[in-house]
């Protein structure tokens, strides 16, 4: 047993009360202290990748109790890759937030946030459905905290709204659990693959309906239609690097889906065959109308790339819904991408907005430094929508060259690209109100105090570029990286190889 | 005893739901708590019900226990929906705090503030 796979859920569990009770006065301190344990995450998680790359399944038994019996972490390429992609979005999120000061606007930003990543590591990573359950609880508990992070009247709001919804979702993941356990009576993931096959069809109804009862709590998480109605309201009014990280949180929706959807009910299974995708592919199909049309009608900048997150959800579960090795590596890529676009779309808003004073999408007196963000924008938006020469542009043409054997493909062609048709519209109508008519309207007279907003230091641009040169280096490195991936997305489907590697381990020494 | 079990989960579910549906913060808390309790019940009957049983194989009578799981797992449900429901209503005091109503909906929707730096 490699002992470090528990280090990213062990690192942020015992830094983030450190940081809670040790050093909140000290705000440089916690600084510090939490920069650290982020870059300390990095390279644990590329460490795990590059133990997991070898196409091998880890399993970490906690307290060595063999696996149906006790709780255990499984490492493939799968949660390897999303604890990386994790690690990295975390790192420029919180240089972001400590650049910008916004984690010196309430109390507890840092150990919240390293709670946050504890949960996120966990989901990732465990073997066990319960367990799952658990780390989504962590997770959410301090996603409760950052969303309404430095307050407000409509931020407390939001946040409200969002508790609400999350703990709605709990409850109906509970009911889930609770029905997948009458029926088998076990709740470790590669116990119940193996339990659920051996289900005859016709006393398949039970099992049938937990499948789709976990469906809807994971499309809840990852804000796919007629649930996605959440998701706009709390990025929107979220704090920007809150937003920038919650991009990963859609993702955990997205990740739970395809690992419980392909190894325990996935395709082959005779008591529920078809069903996840039978329902996914319509609901992924509204999802991209939605964020499409939202992203029209936005009035604020806020909104409006909140509603392009929804409409990248919806690319990615279109892909995913196939339910195929080729689909799902090319659904891996566009998440790796729509995570880091969505990232870099919040954190460039954040600079905006804070040298504006208003998000509204009106024509405002140029701001300092109206190139720099006009150039930033004018990379996030190609990267969101879609156009080359940026990552979006071949994730999108992977996902389409991958539904080209579907049965739907005619839909899915025209789903995804008037979807992204209507999403270069809304940004190029956003950009050009923002910065473009900006520079026509006679410059604002400056404040008798002359208290005219700060020019953006350098310190605080970088995060935002390291999130865009991400995008580009994916593009760049387009050929290894989507044939890693497909080998990821194989694994996946191995499920033989998964149930085998925790249930019926090698003797080790 | 199956009737009465199933039929307290439907109804507690049924009222939980009905009272999240309210448009204000302290009927859908109430709601909210309602369904921890139905989700309780329905994960404790998991492992089938039976009466009079230990939670362990005993060695020296008959082979008969109930399953111990599910009882723990209701264990973890409580503590966590217990945290959760504090948490709730913190937020929900500061909503009503800092909004001077208790309203769950938001009035202006999407576009009802554009100011959005109101931290400092």
């Amino acid at each position: 047993m490699n002992h470090w796979i528990i280090a990213p859920v062990i690192l942020p569990a015992l830094l983030a009360p450190i940081l809670g009770f040790v050093m909140r006065h000290d705000i440089t301190l916690a600084r510090a202290a939490s920069v650290a344990g982020a870059v300390a995450l990095v390279a644990i998680a590329v460490g795990l990748t590059m133990l997991a790359a070898g196409g091998e399944t880890h399993v970490y038994r906690l307290g060595d109790w063999p696996a149906p019996f006790g709780i255990v972490l499984v490492l493939d390429r799968l949660s390897a890759l999303m604890v990386l992609i994790t690690a990295v979005l975390a790192l420029i999120v919180l240089l972001h937030a400590v650049a910008s000061g916004w984690d010196a606007r309430g109390r507890h930003f840092h150990a919240l946030f390293q709670f946050q990543l504890m949960g996120i590591f966990g989901a990732f990573l465990t073997g066990d459905i319960f367990n799952l359950f658990v780390f989504f609880e962590i997770l959410l508990i301090a996603s409760y905290g950052l969303m309404i992070h430095s307050g407000g009247p409509q931020r407390m709001r939001a946040g409200l709204q969002y508790v609400i919804i999350n703990l709605a979702g709990s409850t109906l993941f509970l009911f889930a659990l609770s029905t997948l356990y009458g029926v088998t009576g076990t709740l470790n993931i590669a116990d119940l693959a193996l339990r659920v096959q051996e289900i005859p069809t016709d006393e398949a109804a039970l099992i049938r309906v937990a499948a789709m009862l976990l469906m809807i709590v994971f499309a809840v998480k990852a804000a796919l239609f007629p649930v996605q109605f959440w998701l706009p309201g709390t990025y929107a009014n979220a704090p920007a690097p809150v937003a920038a990280l919650f991009a990963i949180m859609t993702k955990v929706g997205a990740y739970a889906i395809l690992r419980i959807h392909t190894v325990i009910f996935g395709p082959g299974i005779e008591a529920t065959d078809g069903l996840a995708g039978t329902w996914l592919f319509p609901a992924a199909v509204l999802t991209i109308a939605v964020g499409a049309f939202g992203v029209m009608g936005a009035r604020r900048l806020m909104p409006l790339i909140a509603f392009s997150v929804v409409g990248s959800m919806g690319t990615l579960m279109i892909a995913v819904s196939v339910f195929t090795p080729e689909a799902t590596g090319a659904a891996l890529y566009y998440l790796v991408h729509s995570t880091f676009a969505a990232a870099a779309l919040f954190l460039i808003a954040d600079l905006i907005v804070t040298r504006r004073g208003a998000d509204g999408l009106s024509a405002m007196p140029a701001s300092v430094q109206n190139g720099l963000f006009a150039s930033l924008f004018f990379a996030g938006a190609i990267g969101m929508a879609g156009m080359p020469p940026l990552s979006g542009f071949l994730g999108k043409l992977l996902v389409l060259d991958a539904l080209r054997a579907s049965p739907q493909m005619a839909l899915a062609w025209v789903a995804v690209l008037l979807g992204s048709l209507l999403t270069i519209v809304g940004f190029a109508r956003a950009g050009s109100t923002l910065f473009w008519k900006s520079t026509a309207l006679p410059p604002e007279p400056v404040p008798a105090d002359g208290a005219v907003p700060a020019a953006a230091r350098p310190v605080e641009v970088a995060p935002t570029m390291v999130a865009i040169a991400v995008l580009a280096l994916l593009a760049a490195l387009a050929g290894p990286v989507a044939g890693y991936l497909e080998g990821t997305a194989t694994q996946l489907f191995d499920r033989g190889g998964y149930i085998g590697a925790v249930l019926f381990p090698q003797a080790e020494g | 005893m199956e009737i009465v079990v199933a039929s307290s989960v439907g109804v507690l579910t049924a009222g939980g739901i009905y009272l999240m549906l309210r448009l204000r913060a302290f009927p859908v808390i109430l709601g909210l708590a309602l369904l921890s309790y139905a989700v309780n019940v329905f994960l404790f009957s998991s492992g089938r019900l039976a009466i009079d049983m230990p939670p362990i194989l005993n060695k020296y009578g008959e082979a008969s226990y109930t399953d111990p799981l599910p009882q723990a797992l209701v264990l973890t449900a409580i503590v966590i929906s217990f945290g959760m429901t504090a948490v709730l209503v913190m937020v929900a005091l500061g909503s009503y705090i800092d909004c001077e109503d208790d309203r769950v909906d938001m009035p202006g929707g999407l576009d009802g503030d554009t100011g959005k730096d109101d931290g400092q």
